[in-house]
């Protein structure tokens, strides 16, 4: 052992470059997995607009757009065939509302409820349970719709049809509840403990600090949340599919039956039509409304988190 | 507000008419009169942690009154038992008075509602906090809390806060824009004028320029000075220039404890204990 002579810097270096070399290996792996993780996502999202995209281009061919969107009858499979859209999209819209009238001040007052006057306790035990209701399987919701709900609803309203879009509707409502009080939650608590002390401190109540304070502060949140749960709605099937019945009806009552627009994809992929039939194509329109139609919720919703941001 | 029981413990407790017995001697002069006082207060953190230890302290009325102190001696806690913050969180327990004159109210009494308590003291946080609303409305809200709603008396008082924490000129021809919108020293001032409003007996300032800018602390500092024309100021500060330059009296605080209370210039140039010297001159803290 003569110490870190000369000799020894050469080894010195080399051992660091070598170790260098082998990080930087491992930071490239990684790096690609990464990459491909993400890759994987959005090629599959190209993969779904492209398949829509392809397959409408086709029943468009045969339909004129013009048609899709005024006629008044959704009649595909049968001789006369129409292919208005607005038929089964009045039933997707009015399910949609029925279900949001439940959800938006029900998940807002839970939200209200949990973030600003529950206790720790009280939270740790109801918010599980609460995200245990967006567990439950659709169709089971479907099921509890067809067979629960809409016998009470019946008694209660007479002249109610077995399949109504009320029934379904009430039932989508519970579902989405959990989803909106979780992130209207979610943004109300992060809002700073410092504007809530500012209006605790102009001698103003819970409930005011709450309504006035906290909940526009969280409003970006909010919105984000409302619109997931407009997303829902209208993206839910199984529960449309057993309890608001298959029907096709243009109409903005939600005491009648009516086919949704996922309603009818679920019927008619059941169905077996042949491959490039005008009834197989139908779904990639319907389908592609339906993304449309979501897309255009998560715009306004972008919009929304832009506009209304708070910076604390 | 006034409150019976507190009024029958501190007559029975001191039986005396001058409601200063308990405070601490100050040199000089006779005292000006008294806006509030703390007695015998303690205070625990989560039942448990004693953060106050038997603090009196008079609190004069119209005076800057600082409080100074290394970090975590209790001075921003102290501030907060005025009007009763720490009830916002659960465990926090007060025991002692702090009793406001010239009704003799004890802000700390179980029966006492501290949304009562917040109703008359006002207070202007460390950071400048604006609700996210427009300047207008944040001024509104206390008045808004109290039930006024009509515009003419909610205007002229707006209009009469603003000019209050000397940011009329700058703001009245954007009073529909976001408070947020305005510079850091702005929405402290906007604070402010929020906090006067409602007309507060007692304004309370934690470390309020420790978020600014020099020249907007140096607009603060005169806005403090020319306040307390009107109200009772209790400022904490760790910065004891400004506790030089603002105050008519100081407390030095130390790990809970009351060390001393005088005439700011008595504790600056004069201080009758060690600890605060050494404090002051930077020798420790």
């Amino acid at each position: 052992m003569t110490g870190p002579g000369p000799s020894a810097m050469p080894t010195v270096v080399s051992a660091r470059l070598a170790k260098k070399f082998s990080r930087n290996l491992r930071e490239r792996a990684i790096e690609a997995i990464l990459f491909f993780a993400a890759f994987v996502s959005v090629l599959t999202t190209v993969g779904i607009v492209y398949v829509l995209v392809s397959e409408s281009v086709h029943f468009f061919q045969r339909v004129s757009l013009w048609d899709f969107l005024t006629d008044t009858q959704w009649t595909p499979l049968f001789d006369d065939a129409h292919f208005g859209i607005m038929v089964l999209l009045s039933g997707t819209i009015t399910s949609s509302l029925v279900a949001l009238v439940v959800a938006i001040p029900m998940g807002t007052v839970i939200a209200v409820y949990l973030s600003e006057f529950a206790t720790p306790r009280a939270r740790e035990i109801s918010k599980p349970i609460l995200e245990l209701l967006s567990g439950v399987p659709t169709i089971v919701y479907g099921y509890f719709a067809l067979l629960f709900v809409t016998p009470i609803l019946q008694a209660l309203i007479p002249g109610l049809p077995g399949f109504s879009l009320l029934a379904a509707g009430l039932v989508m409502g519970i579902m989405i509840v959990p989803y909106v009080a979780s992130i209207s939650e979610d943004a109300m608590r992060a809002v700073p403990m410092a504007l809530r002390e500012g209006s605790f401190a102009m001698g103003a109540t819970r409930l005011q600090t709450a309504l006035r304070v906290v909940f526009p502060a969280a409003i970006s949140g909010i919105a984000a949340a409302y619109i997931l749960g407009i997303s829902r709605a209208v993206g839910e099937t199984m529960i449309l599919a057993v309890a608001a019945g298959m029907q096709p009806n243009l109409t903005f009552n939600p005491m009648e039956s009516a086919a949704t627009i996922t309603a009818y994809i679920v019927q008619v992929a059941l169905g077996d039509l042949p491959h490039g039939s005008i009834g197989y194509q139908t779904i990639f329109a319907a389908g592609l409304t339906l993304m449309l139609l979501t897309l255009a919720f998560n715009l306004v919703g972008f919009y929304m988190r832009k506009r209304f941001r708070e910076a604390y | 507000m006034v409150n019976p029981m507190a009024t029958a413990t501190h007559a029975s407790m001191l039986g005396s008419a001058n409601p200063g017995a308990t405070a601490p001697a100050v040199s000089g002069d006779s005292p000006p009169p008294l806006k509030a006082e703390s007695r015998g207060l303690d205070f625990y953190y989560s039942n448990s942690f004693q953060a106050l230890k038997s603090i009196d302290m008079p609190v004069y009325e119209n005076k800057v009154t600082a409080l100074i102190g290394p970090s975590g001696c209790g001075k921003s806690t102290f501030l907060r038992c005025f009007n009763r913050m720490h009830d916002l969180y659960a465990g926090n327990r007060y025991a002692g008075q702090i009793v406001l004159h010239p009704d003799n109210t004890d802000l700390l009494a179980k029966d006492v509602d501290p949304i009562e308590v917040r109703m008359r003291i006002g207070m202007v946080f460390q950071k400048p906090n604006p609700f996210p609303k427009t300047i207008y409305e944040n001024v509104a809200y206390g008045l808004r809390v109290r039930g006024m709603t009509q515009k003419n008396q909610l205007d002229d008082k707006i209009e009469e806060s603003l000019r209050g924490a000397a940011l009329w000129d700058e703001v009245k021809h954007r009073l529909g824009e976001m408070g947020s919108n305005l510079s850091g020293g702005q929405q402290q001032r906007l604070c402010i004028a929020r906090a006067l409003a409602t007309d507060p007996e007692i304004l309370l300032f934690d470390e309020p320029t420790s978020a600014l800018d020099p020249i907007a602390t140096a607009s603060i500092e005169e806005l403090v000075t020319e306040l307390k024309k009107k109200v009772t100021i209790l400022i904490v500060t760790h910065n004891m220039q400004q506790a030089a330059r603002v105050s008519d009296y100081t407390a030095y605080m130390y790990i809970g404890e009351l060390m001393e209370f005088d005439k700011t210039d008595t504790i600056f140039f004069k201080p009758k204990r060690k600890e605060t010297e050494d404090y002051i001159t930077g020798r420790f803290g």
